[in-house]
């Protein structure tokens, strides 16, 4: 239990995917201008993190111990056609929510934090319960993240900021800041 | 703020453009990084050493113009249905390659460089030109396309990793740079200072933009008047 708890710690707030390992950066910086469309984001993301922990756990412990070497190719395949089928799923279930999340369900594929999911969990080494507790701290992480960056976004919006600096370049001078915040929960991970 | 996602139909195909400039168009003016701002993560993750960038930067070299070559190769044969499934599929090959390869001749900076090998899949800059480009063109041209577009991205890591080497931990590929006294500006090897070396390096470019705007305008009038006197 103890550990189950660490781990969610671990990948929420001093693992931070966005922050601290830099992984998922596309929507990220696309997608934070408004709390509201960060939050949906951040919650079809955690919802795909959850799914693809699953996969890649059926696939480790029961195909993949055979042939290694095609890890990277049956972990892509397999994430493209779960958001494929997750897209469909909600489309016929649930009309309102598939409104709700819109482009950002297919844009998932491509991203990285997911790949990344599946890849940390392998290395690791985790069992069913560690990779569903990991899924949902990294998710619950980049939501954060998304969100934190989301707000600040909205209440610069009217700020005096000098024309070149207008943009991407702003947005990462706040992600350093925020970066540089999370760097402080560094300490939960020694002393515990 | 430019959409950043590989979904967007990213830069120019190859209407109009000599094979010289598909080659050179990505070393700057459409640095895939630093003017399309893709494949932000590696640019960001792995550049906190002058090595690592290297080596990221001569895998996803590698991967970018085999999967160039490849896909331009085979492009009658791929239903146009299917075809971004058949990319990743070629671009998830070369990546296990490289991985394998880093892995036996690299091992310690493979271990420093960690997931970021394999998630070259996922890096936009890969599958936004075989989409873009390898896809319509024949295969010498893609791998022209390719190269210039490689050779980018190993530019902008390379800009980084120096940047942050240097000023991080005051030494340049291991080699120290301003003696022992040096107090290292350790923030910039550290997380944060990526962010910020990032921001940095696009505030300079959109100053250097908008100083040549400028001087652009301001060499005009005389153009014109240059112009009308020789009508």
């Amino acid at each position: 239990m103890g550990d189950l708890v660490w781990i969610f710690f671990s990948s929420m707030v001093v693992n931070n995917f966005t922050l601290m390992l830099f992984l998922g950066l596309c929507p990220f910086l696309g997608v934070s201008g408004k709390i509201d469309t960060a939050l949906r984001m951040g919650a079809a993301n955690t919802f795909v993190l959850v799914m693809t922990s699953l996969a890649v756990w059926v696939l480790n412990s029961f195909i993949l111990t055979y042939t290694p070497y095609l890890r990277l190719i049956a972990f892509i395949i397999v994430i493209a056609s779960l958001v494929q089928i997750v897209e469909m799923v909600i489309k016929k279930l649930s009309p309102a929510l598939f409104r709700a999340l819109g482009i950002y369900l297919p844009l998932i594929t491509t991203n990285c934090a997911i790949l990344a999911l599946a890849i940390f969990q392998t290395n690791r080494n985790y069992t069913l319960a560690e990779g569903l507790v990991f899924a949902v701290g990294s998710g619950a992480g980049l939501s954060l993240a998304l969100v934190l960056m989301a707000s600040i976004r909205e209440s610069i919006e009217l700020a005096d900021v000098p024309a070149v600096a207008k943009g991407t370049a702003l947005v990462l001078f706040i992600a350093g800041g925020l970066s540089l915040a999370f760097m402080g929960f560094a300490g939960l991970l020694s002393s515990s | 703020m430019p959409e950043l996602s590989c979904h967007a139909s990213m830069m120019t195909t190859s209407k109009g453009t000599s094979p010289r400039q598909d080659l050179t168009k990505g070393f700057w003016r459409e640095n895939p990084v630093l003017i399309h701002l893709l494949g932000l993560c590696p640019t960001l993750a792995v550049t906190n050493s002058v090595a690592n960038s290297i080596v990221m930067g001569i895998a996803t070299f590698f991967v970018l113009v085999s999967s160039s070559l490849f896909v331009s190769t085979v492009r009658r044969w791929v239903p146009n249905e299917i075809r971004i499934a058949t990319y990743i599929l070629i671009i998830a090959t070369f990546v296990t390659v490289a991985e394998f390869a880093l892995q036996a001749l690299v091992p310690d900076i493979y271990k420093a460089l960690g997931p970021f090998v394999a998630l070259i899949v996922v890096n936009c800059i890969i599958l936004g030109r075989q989409e873009a480009f390898a896809g319509k063109n024949p295969a010498g041209r893609s791998v022209l396309d390719a190269v210039g577009m490689g050779g980018g991205f190993m530019i902008a890591l390379l800009i980084m990793g120096s940047v942050r080497e240097v000023l991080g931990s005051g030494t340049f590929l291991g080699v120290s740079l301003f003696g022992p006294r040096y107090e290292p500006w350790v923030i910039f090897v550290l997380p944060p200072g990526g962010f910020f070396t990032l921001a940095f390096v696009l505030l300079t470019i959109a100053w250097w933009k908008e100083r040549q705007a400028a001087r652009v305008k301001a060499a005009e009038p005389h153009g014109l008047a240059a112009a009308e006197r020789a009508a």
